[in-house]
């Protein structure tokens, strides 16, 4: 029997926001244990909360970006559960009337090759809700520690429809979304610290199926590929079960990324009553059309619509754009310097921004930000080459001092004399007479079909002219007296 | 007796304290002396600290002498019930779950207090968690009432009410959630005042309904609550569900606004259950509106039979979810030899809590339970919108309603010890709260075996001035807050 999965995320996402959902001390990542607390975030005795507006703006943000519904109203309820990383042994969440409803996150599946564009999706949007974070538990031997810098932490809920098929669309589900909350600054969706968490429930069903199947909650999948994975050993246990002729039980598993296996955490019937009902210490807070419209107005373009905009009005390949529009600041760097070079030139920006700036920033493990050569430096390169004004194989010289130093390109070209320069045609053709005499294998290797094998008598062409021999020239001339 | 230092009103005090005639720390010693002599009988204070008031009391009067007096509180000794944090001092809730607390915070209020010059003057007895009628659920054993030392001060704010009758203090600051200030200062023969919903900051007090809760003063004089009154009203960024408005003069009022006045006597108040001795002393005091040329209105307030349920719902439901924050982790009781986080949990609650709020934790929790919302506390709420709109639509024919404050004059010490008969001390109150109205307690005589007898005012929403106009009415025309228990 064929099986199919339907797959549904859970996805948290903490918002960048200087203090806290519900008070004012700051929040942030690295901190010494509980230095990032206050009355409030402590529960002490008397204490109330009130609403970081910045975070609410940042969750209407991210609905509008993902196309949602806004609720007119931001209500907040109580979630309340026993657990020693919640100080007040309930979390302000959202419960019946979420912030955000409906709405869709765009994916690309991998497409039959890498240089040719995937099938896009639509994934459903159930909800996005606010509410705050928890704080985090240290285990030793005998106790546990609890550090609280985290509780109160805003912090989004994202959930998907059960809309998802297989673990490579939960990556790309992910690999999206994660970049949209990044354009938008909502959040660094950085998994490491926590910034971006992922529960995913997971059934399968014979194709054809209609009904779902009992639901296994996965948690703890802390990176993008461990949610790939997860879900995909899930999938294979899930099959596995139902061809043994098991039941599959409702319950919650761990996925342990290091070691690919997972085990169960509890089942359904230790699930918790969250006794859910309105905070009555905070009110319920009205959202207008004019609050929305601000918001909308600093929503940036979406990475696929920015895509498929570079595609059409630059004419660049599918394989820049799809390095390009991933990261907001590398694209605006890309729009900038393709600017600055001039018409029909987006191309080769795109090319050298990809393929040798990346590559050095890279190599230097440093950042797009740091980096020494800023797009008027690429838009001058580009130009130069595409002028004449300097010849290809010296760019690259010229891009690694560029690199090094910042140095406008026009500087090192002059400086060095690397300026292309119209080759005499008797010192040219004497170079060459020069090369064919001193490789006769290759010579007699061209001569008998062996088209590559120009290539080896180019090489000391251009050593003798120091480089600066245009190709083309030093192409047609071999061939002329190879003939 | 009422002629010595501590049963002076405020409005005295101040006056003399202005006139250079008294001091803030004389004021302060004899308020202390006083609380020396009589405390091991009433017990109303949880704490308190002599020296850290007269460090209080000489910086008032050296204000003063600078010229930079801050007000008629500057100098007043003024108690605060124990739920209420001030910096550095305990806060118990008179539980043994916070016996050990101090708090690194001031409420807001009881920073309004220290801007306004108050002399903070010790932490005063309560029901635990301010749950409770007769401050007998206290941990640390209940207060007396000043009147008759058998018998119990109200509650919850026992402490506070009978601090200030026996002239512990001039004034002090209670909790109301379902008459906590009113049926406290009805039989200990003192004004208490509850505000609106939303008028007074509600943090830095340890939370027990959070929708009910208020904050309001305990005095000797309708003008007393007005000063007090006007030093913690307004506007608090710190409390989401604070109103934001300005603030009126209400010491200014009491003068500015004179009746007469149209007063709505609710029918459902006066029926099984109430004293005749105290029934007799509101129709005296009906009488003497009338007699003012006040229009005396009967009304109807039809869903007053469903105060007490719904009152039970909405008030546990709310306290189960605040009192889940003491659980032996961060602060407060922790229960010893525990072996996991589950048995330090539940073995720090069940030996910090006392019975009244364990029933009320349990109670709560149920009616919040999956399967059961929908059923109590959804339909507590609507319930609760119908008790609004009755007190909404009497206000169309008056302008305020008048009632007894409890039932019955202070009872003997377990005399009610079915939980139960304790909840019917209530029934004249808890509207009030459900609603978010203001309302004020006076008092209105004594019974032939002299325990006070209190009238409650109900007002309008944030109409606080009008109110306290109409008490202050009353109040000039006769000389019951001048009576001093004999100690």
């Amino acid at each position: 029997m064929k099986y199919e999965a339907v797959i549904g995320l859970e996805v948290h996402v903490q918002i960048k926001t200087r203090s806290k959902m519900f008070t004012r001390v700051g929040a942030g990542y690295g901190h010494e244990p509980n230095t990032l607390t206050d009355p409030v975030v402590l529960a002490l005795p008397g204490v109330l909360p009130v609403m970081n507006k910045a975070a609410l703006d940042a969750v209407i943000k991210a609905g509008l970006m993902l196309g949602c519904d806004i609720a007119p109203v931001c209500k907040w309820d109580r979630k309340q559960y026993f657990y020693p990383d919640s100080p007040k042994n309930y979390q302000i969440s959202q419960y019946d009337q979420p912030i955000c409803q409906g709405g869709a996150v765009e994916i690309e599946l991998p497409g039959p090759a890498r240089n040719i564009m995937g099938e896009h999706k639509r994934i459903p949007l159930t909800r996005i809700h606010l509410e705050e974070d928890v704080g985090k538990l240290n285990h030793f031997a005998t106790d546990s520690l609890v550090d609280f810098n985290r509780a109160g932490t805003p912090l989004m809920e994202i959930v998907s429809e059960p809309a998802l098929h297989t673990a490579d669309e939960a990556y790309a589900y992910l690999t999206s979304l994660r970049a949209t909350m990044i354009y938008g600054g909502i959040s660094d969706c950085d998994m490491e610290k926590g910034q971006l968490r992922c529960d995913a429930n997971i059934s399968i069903r014979p194709v054809g199926e209609t009904k779902l199947g009992t639901k296994v909650e996965l948690k703890n999948l802390n990176s993008i590929s461990f949610v790939r994975d997860g879900i995909a050993h899930e999938i294979k246990r899930q099959i596995g079960v139902f061809e043994r002729g098991g039941t599959i039980v409702q319950e919650t598993r761990d996925y342990d990324g290091q070691t690919g296996a997972s085990q169960s955490l509890r089942t359904k019937e230790m699930a918790h009553d969250y006794r859910y009902f309105p905070d009555p210490d905070l009110m319920p807070v009205q959202v207008d059309a004019a609050w929305k419209a601000r918001l909308q107005a600093e929503c940036p373009e979406l990475p696929f619509v920015k895509q498929r905009r570079f595609l059409e009005q630059y004419q660049i390949p599918y394989t820049i754009t799809s390095v390009l529009v991933w990261d907001r600041a590398l694209s605006d760097y890309f729009e900038e310097a393709a600017k600055l070079a001039g018409p029909g030139r987006a191309q080769a920006v795109g090319n050298w921004l990809v393929n040798d700036l990346l590559r050095e920033i890279g190599a230097a493990k440093t950042d797009l930000a740091a980096a020494k050569v800023r797009p008027p430096h690429l838009a001058e390169l580009v130009r130069l080459v595409d002028e004449g004004k300097l010849l290809p194989n010296l760019a690259r010289t010229v891009f690694a001092q560029m690199f090094a130093t910042g140095e406008m390109p026009s500087a090192i070209v002059a400086r060095e004399g690397l300026a292309a320069a119209p080759t005499d045609a008797g010192e040219l053709e004497q170079w060459c007479r020069d090369a064919i005499a001193a490789k006769p294998d290759a010579a007699a290797e061209f001569k008998a079909g062996k088209e590559s094998a120009i290539n080896a008598l180019k090489g000391p062409v251009m050593k003798a002219a120091k480089g600066k021999a245009d190709p083309k020239q030093v192409d047609a001339t071999l061939r002329r007296l190879l003939a | 007796m009422a002629d010595a230092l501590p049963h002076r009103t405020i409005a005295d005090a101040a006056a003399r304290l202005a006139a250079g005639t008294l001091s803030s720390v004389e004021l302060t010693r004899a308020v202390i002396a006083r609380t020396q002599a009589v405390e091991d009988r009433v017990k109303a204070f949880n704490s308190r600290d002599e020296s850290d008031a007269l460090v209080q009391a000489a910086a008032s009067d050296a204000r003063r002498a600078a010229g930079q007096a801050l007000g008629p509180l500057d100098g007043i000794p003024v108690g605060l019930k124990d739920v209420i944090a001030v910096n550095g001092q305990p806060l118990t809730a008179s539980s043994r779950m916070l016996a050990n607390f101090v708090s690194p915070y001031d409420a807001t209020v009881t920073a309004r207090l220290k801007k306004a010059g108050a002399v903070l003057w010790g932490r005063l007895n309560l029901d635990e968690f301010a749950m409770g009628s007769s401050t007998e659920n206290s941990a640390f054993g209940p207060t007396r009432n000043p009147w008759d030392l058998t018998r119990v001060p109200g509650g919850s704010s026992g402490g506070s009410a009978a601090a200030l009758a026996a002239g512990c203090a001039l004034a002090t600051l209670g909790s109301d959630t379902g008459g906590s200030i009113r049926q406290p200062a009805a039989l200990c023969g003192v004004v208490g005042l509850k505000p609106s919903y939303g008028l007074v900051s509600r943090y830095g007090l340890i939370a027990f309904a959070s929708s009910l809760d208020q904050i309001g003063p305990f005095a000797r004089t309708v003008e007393d609550a007005a000063i007090m009154l006007g030093a913690i009203a307004g506007h608090d960024p710190l409390d989401s569900t604070s109103f934001r408005a300005e603030v009126p003069d209400y010491r200014r009022a009491l003068t500015e606004k004179k009746g007469p006045w149209r007063i709505g006597i609710p029918r459902e108040y006066f029926g099984e259950g109430l004293d005749p001795e105290v029934g007799a002393a509101v129709e005296q005091a009906i009488a003497h509106y009338r007699a003012q040329g006040c229009e005396i209105r009967e009304v109807s307030l039809p869903h007053t039979q469903y105060c007490l349920d719904t009152y039970y719902i909405i008030a546990t439901a709310e306290a189960s979810s605040n009192l889940a924050r003491y659980d032996g982790v961060r602060y407060g009781h922790r229960a010893e030899g525990v072996t996991d986080i589950e048995q330090l949990n539940s073995r720090s609650r069940a030996e910090g809590f006392g019975a009244e709020v364990k029933r009320r934790i349990i109670l709560g929790t149920y009616v919040l339970s999956s399967g059961y919302y929908d059923a109590f506390y959804l339909r507590a709420q609507k319930v609760r919108t119908l008790i609004r709109q009755d007190f909404l639509n009497a206000y169309r024919d008056v302008d305020v309603l008048l009632t007894p404050t409890s039932p019955v004059p202070a009872f003997k010490l377990g005399e009610k010890s079915d939980p139960l008969a304790m909840y019917l001390c209530d029934i004249y109150t808890i509207g009030v709260n459900l609603a978010g109205l203001p309302a004020i307690s006076v008092p209105c005589g004594f019974t032939r075996a002299g325990l006070p007898v209190g009238l409650q005012l109900i007002g309008q929403p944030f109409r606080e001035a009008d109110l306290l106009a109409v008490a202050r009415h009353y109040e000039q025309a006769h000389d019951w807050h001048t009576r001093v228990p004999a100690l």
